[in-house]
């Protein structure tokens, strides 16, 4: 049997979920028998290569991840939304209620830290904020989901080793459903 | 009081009449989800959780508000109910800011509850991110309408059983809000006694006491149902 290929991406989320993810511990010797990690964050790929699945953390923040998204979507099989914030915007939403400019003004004009010389960062590398965070589903189709803040490193287990094992995970049906 | 023959899931039933479907499943040991019903307080049928199918009838009905009557056919598992139940929930949560990990009551909610119960694994319609209030007037307690899925528990339970009338409803629709008297910040209230029971009635994290942190509270609801049951009797 040929080896799968597998990718983790860290988008806009605060890379909890990929820590649950190591957290699986000896584990992932059984994950490394059926398939190579050939991008993740401390993999050092510049291109997001074709895989057979891609797990996806964080949410929608910025053009550069709506991007990046699409991306990954073209190169993966199976696109899994991991954790909260890729499935509800969780707390990288929570600036949804106010308009982007006084998020912007907040933290890089008006903090106090800034001694009142703070301005705004503007240069064509930085990515640009969208008006509004969205999760990962209302940008690209996702195939599967794993909610939890952070999800459980027996739920990551268990979903990646269902799909590494052609097989289909039930989150609802094994109770290993968790908001939060 | 009479017996009156009814059928559930297929299984013939002698119930008392006047009782309402629900009362007469839970009695039966047949499971009804639901979320704005508690125990002990009038039921208004807000949340629709507990719809059921009665033959005869060509729209869904909520148990906690229907009576049983004779020879009544009803179904309350049917894979029409499973879908509505899965759509309610789905909406309860894209209707307001739930972001549990950051909740009081983050792993004593019966919201999160509700969703594992229905298999709620993603919300499959927009999150309307609506810009809501957090009112912390209050010397002990916390309103945060973020939270409040507008079961309307803290406004029975305040008048029902405290007897104060502090909560209220204003608007309709997704712009209805709890209110405390007239509009007016809840640490003014001239009806409110503190008396926590709108804490315990509330089933998310949306009313809570200040002392507590990011999941380290727990509810008590039971308690409204047994303080009622108790003021039943007489010594």
């Amino acid at each position: 049997m040929t080896k799968k290929r597998i990718a983790t991406v860290w988008l806009g989320g605060c890379s909890g979920c990929h820590m649950s993810l190591l957290d699986i511990d000896e584990r992932i010797l059984e994950v490394a028998k059926l398939a190579d990690i050939v991008k993740c964050p401390i993999v050092d790929a510049k291109e997001f290569p074709e895989v057979d699945v891609a797990l996806v953390e964080g949410s929608v923040t910025s053009d550069e991840h709506w991007r990046e998204l699409e991306h990954i979507r073209k190169n993966s099989k199976v696109l899994v939304s991991l954790g909260d914030c890729a499935l509800t915007t969780n707390i990288t939403g929570m600036r949804n209620q106010l308009a982007k400019e006084d998020v912007l003004n907040c933290a890089y004009k008006d903090a106090i830290s800034n001694d009142k010389e703070g301005k705004m960062p503007k240069h064509w590398v930085l990515l640009n904020l969208l008006d509004k965070v969205v999760p990962l589903h209302e940008v690209v189709s996702v195939d599967y989901v794993i909610p939890g803040c952070p999800p459980s490193a027996d739920t990551i287990f268990y979903v990646l080793f269902e799909l590494l094992n052609d097989r289909v995970p039930d989150l609802a049906a094994e109770r290993k459903l968790k908001y939060g | 009081m009479a017996k009156i023959p009814v059928n559930i899931d297929g299984k013939s039933l002698e119930v008392e009449s006047g009782k309402t479907i629900l009362e007469v499943c839970k009695a039966n040991d047949i499971e009804i989800l639901t979320m704005c019903h508690l125990e002990g307080l009038g039921d208004i049928g807000a949340c629709r959780l507990c719809l059921v199918e009665i033959e005869g009838i060509n729209k869904l009905l909520p148990a906690c508000t229907t009576k049983v009557a004779p020879n009544q056919v009803i179904k309350t598992k049917t894979e029409k109910l499973k879908k509505y139940q899965k759509i309610t929930t789905e909406l309860f949560f894209a209707e307001r800011n739930h972001v549990c990990a950051v909740c009081v009551v983050n792993g004593n909610c019966e919201l999160q509850d509700l969703g594992y119960k229905v298999g709620m694994t993603r919300v499959r319609f927009p999150y309307l991110f609506p810009k809501c209030e957090v009112d912390t007037s209050h010397p002990w307690y916390v309103m945060d309408h973020n939270r409040c899925i507008l079961c309307t528990r803290c406004v029975r339970v305040c008048g029902e059983v405290e007897g104060s009338y502090n909560w209220g409803v204003m608007k309709r629709g997704v712009a209805a809000r709890i209110i405390s008297d007239f509009n007016t910040p809840w640490g003014e209230s001239i009806t409110c006694t503190s008396c926590s029971k709108c804490v315990n009635a509330c089933p998310t994290g949306a009313i809570w006491p200040k002392a507590v942190v990011q999941g380290q509270f727990k509810k008590n609801p039971k308690m409204i149902t047994e303080l009622v049951e108790k003021r039943k009797m007489h010594l």
